[in-house]
């Protein structure tokens, strides 16, 4: 089945009582026992809630994966699987991380005992040199943040299968519309929700997808016991979103492919880094593993002054934190969403004062350019 | 301010905009920024909710508090703040601590490092043997769950005190209504706010409350760095639950008493264990510490066959997890609550296959009463 019909599937079946074709909200804490070592199946809703198992297994259906899991943000889900790992364990990253996630591993698991290595994840021979003993996983963005590049999954997926580490993949620029990273070999997918699969910007959720059913045991036991859960209003809304999620992403691709062209040939830009557009250097790469290029650009401006002119000249476009929702949202990544990246290493990596992150909604493509055009020449 | 005044004003309740009596949902990822140099407060609901910051303000208050931070369940506000401490940190618990705490220190916590020893906390002279050179914390519950065993707060935070180290309270069962451990010297207050805070069995959400800020200021770090803030609606209702927690645990406390009186006198229960009964042993300690016994309570029955047939048999009262609800809920801690600690570390600390555990609600108690004498037979 297509995605963009899985997709609109999810909850469908739930309700045999009533036969309504979206799963009710179980605003609920517990449930009652029919018995005494009966159960119906739900026993508390930090270990099952109905309005979250429907989307939970229905993420798990998108991305083909034995099961799925929602938490209470992209953080949160991200946390729980660095859970999988213990003091002494050594994980080889994408170097330009989102910051939150870069946050997470050196200064809250860093604490732990964990160690990681930041490397260029589109350099599959980078990651098979980071390689220690103590290795025991590559967590790669399929599409980085924010300057957009492409890994090779298939490639660094024979790495780790060879090696025997784990791969995670946090895919929540392409979702599983545009690719399925279990497919090319991931052990697990994770996904900030609260960006293009809940798609309105109103709502914080992670969701995690996990292949091998045992690995998922132990997933769930972590989702359990830390017991940061994604809320039944938040879960309805999130599977209300991922019903659009194909059209949304169709028009957001194509509004995103001609701002790359108009900013591309824009005097006072002088850098855009769309994978969609023939010059970049994974365009091919990405052309054979995902249906698509998705809907983020990157670009560099000809001064910085010009960049507190954008950001505060658009007014279709919002000046806000975050992405993949139907309206548009422009951000400043060096102060913003990576500030906490080292700044040797956000300078050496290309994040600088002169790069804005555009993140393209689902407007008409000819009133965002004009409100561009407009912020840039004033 | 008054209590029963505080609940209903004491954090910030009128939406400056429009005046509304009541905090609007903000049902929102992002904020729109009007400068380059100097983001607002909010810039994104990982970190700032308006809808969840009224809701901690609120809690943050009636503890009397400084700062109160809301988590995605009274686990995940359990967790995160015990990522405070590292690896080689060791820990003090009390020994019928809640089995998901239980789990968390003892097979996440102790992977990463952080050791636990169990003591019975109901003796000081206990805890304090307990503590070694690299003790960072005592972790206490009281009343405790599901025994209802009590520990003297003023006396475990002053050992604390003196080695340097901070105490934690799961204040889940009291409320701040009816005690307020920050006062008491303690450091950390744990809630699940999916009980008597919120109320109503319909929402799962946790709080973590410090009067120390740069204690508060670590904490806010991990909620927002790992993500397991209370999303928006779940913020509203729990705010929406707390407006009624004087009326609601008021009633359910009178409501106790009775049952309670009932149950002592009834042939087939063997004992029954409550704070606000004069023969418990922590009875003199927990009246100092605390404004009222609370409306949850555990017993025990003469057979594993009557236990079986009154959580069967009862029907008001749901035979279910959780607690602190409008409908009374009946437990079975050995295979709910309970269920993670091993079966004989379970028996161990008397959490035997005959215990109930009953949390009041609201209904008439006569109802429960005549519910529960034909379920026992």
């Amino acid at each position: 089945m297509n995605i963009a019909t899985e997709a609109v599937q999810i909850g469908l079946e739930w309700d045999t009582r009533t036969g309504a074709v979206t799963v009710p909200i179980y605003q609920t804490a517990t449930f009652r026992h029919p018995g005494l070592g009966q159960s119906t199946g739900y026993d508390y809703s930090r270990s099952g809630n109905p309005t979250r198992q429907a989307l939970e297994s229905g993420i798990a259906r998108l991305d083909g994966a034995a099961r799925g899991f929602a938490y209470s943000s992209g953080m949160a889900a991200i946390a729980n699987l660095l859970l999988l790992f213990k003091s002494g364990d050594h994980l080889i990253v994408t170097e330009d991380l989102y910051g939150g996630t870069c946050r997470l591993f050196d200064k809250v698991f860093g604490q732990f005992g964990l160690s990681f290595s930041y490397v260029d994840t589109s350099d599959t021979i980078a990651v098979a040199a980071a390689i220690q003993p103590s290795t025991k996983a590559v967590f790669v963005e399929t599409l980085t943040n924010p300057l957009l590049k492409f890994a090779d999954l298939p490639a660094i997926a024979a790495l780790c299968k060879s090696n025997n580490l784990l791969l995670i993949a946090d895919n929540t620029f392409l979702t599983p519309y545009l690719l399925r990273p279990l497919d090319l070999g991931a052990d697990i997918a994770v996904y900030s929700a609260t960006k293009y699969l809940a798609g309105h910007n109103d709502t914080v959720a992670g969701v995690v997808t996990v292949k091998d059913p045992q690995l998922a045991e132990t997933v769930y036991f972590h989702q359990n016991s830390v017991g940061a859960v994604l809320g039944p209003q938040d879960a309805w809304l999130t599977t209300r979103g991922i019903k659009t999620l194909g059209i949304r992403m169709d028009r957001q691709q194509e509004n995103a492919v001609r701002i790359a062209r108009w900013l591309a040939a824009h005097p006072r830009i002088t850098r855009v880094y769309y994978p969609g557009l023939a010059n970049h250097p994974d365009h091919a790469l990405m052309k054979r593993d995902s249906r698509g290029f998705g809907a983020m650009i990157a670009f560099e401006v000809d001064k910085h002054e010009l960049v507190e002119q954008i950001l505060l000249k658009t007014k279709l476009i919002s000046f806000a934190e975050s992405l993949g929702g139907v309206e548009s949202l422009i951000t400043f990544p060096e102060v913003q969403t990576h500030a906490d990246i080292p700044p040797d290493l956000r300078a050496r990596l290309g994040i600088n004062d002169v790069l804005l992150r555009l993140s393209v909604g689902i407007e008409d493509c000819d009133d965002l350019i004009e409100d561009l055009r407009q912020a840039i020449e004033p | 301010m008054k209590r029963a005044t505080q609940l209903i004003h004491g954090g910030p309740t009128v939406d400056q905009q429009t005046g509304a009596l009541g905090v609007p949902i903000y049902q929102i990822s992002t904020y729109r920024q009007t400068s380059v140099d100097h983001f607002s407060k909010y810039d994104y609901a990982r970190g700032d909710n308006p809808t969840r910051e009224a809701l901690e303000d609120t809690i943050a208050v009636l503890e009397n508090g400084t700062r109160c931070l809301a988590f995605a369940s009274g686990m995940a506000a359990i967790s995160t703040t015990l990522m405070i401490f590292s690896p080689g940190d060791h820990l003090v618990v009390c020994d019928d601590v809640y089995g998901g705490a239980y789990r968390v220190l003892s097979s996440i916590f102790s992977r990463m490092g952080v050791t636990s020893t169990f003591v019975d906390a109901t003796n000081l002279a206990a805890i304090e043997e307990a503590i070694r050179p690299e003790t960072k914390g005592i972790y206490l519950e009281t009343p405790s769950n599901p025994l209802l065993k009590v520990t003297d707060l003023r006396g475990a935070a002053e050992i604390a005190k003196r080695h340097g180290i901070i105490t934690l309270v799961d204040n889940t069962f009291m409320t701040p209504y009816l005690q307020r451990p920050l006062d008491l010297g303690c450091d950390i207050v744990l809630h699940s706010g999916t009980k008597f805070i919120n109320g109503h069995s319909d929402v799962l959400c946790g709080f973590a409350v410090v009067r120390d800020k740069e204690l508060g200021q670590r904490i806010r770090y991990i909620q927002n760095a790992f993500g397991t803030g209370l999303g928006p609606q779940d913020s509203f209702l729990t705010l929406r639950g707390v407006k009624t927690l004087k009326v609601r645990m008021d009633q359910s406390q009178l409501n106790t008493a009775r049952i309670v009186e009932w149950l002592k006198a009834h042939p087939r229960v063997t004992a029954v264990h409550y704070p606000g009964l004069p023969e418990h042993p922590g009875y003199a300690i927990h009246a100092a510490q605390a404004d009222g016994p609370g409306a949850v309570f555990s017993f025990e029955l003469d057979s594993y066959e009557t236990t079986k047939r009154l959580l069967e048999n009862s029907h008001l009262a749901a035979f279910a997890v959780s607690l602190g609800g409008v409908e009374s809920i009946i437990s079975y801690p050995a295979k709910m609550s309970h269920a993670s600690v091993p079966k004989e570390e379970r028996e161990r600390k008397g959490i035997t296959d005959t215990l109930v555990r009953l949390s009041v609600g609201l209904e008439d108690p006569d109802d429960l009463i005549a519910d529960f004498e034909k379920a026992l037979g």
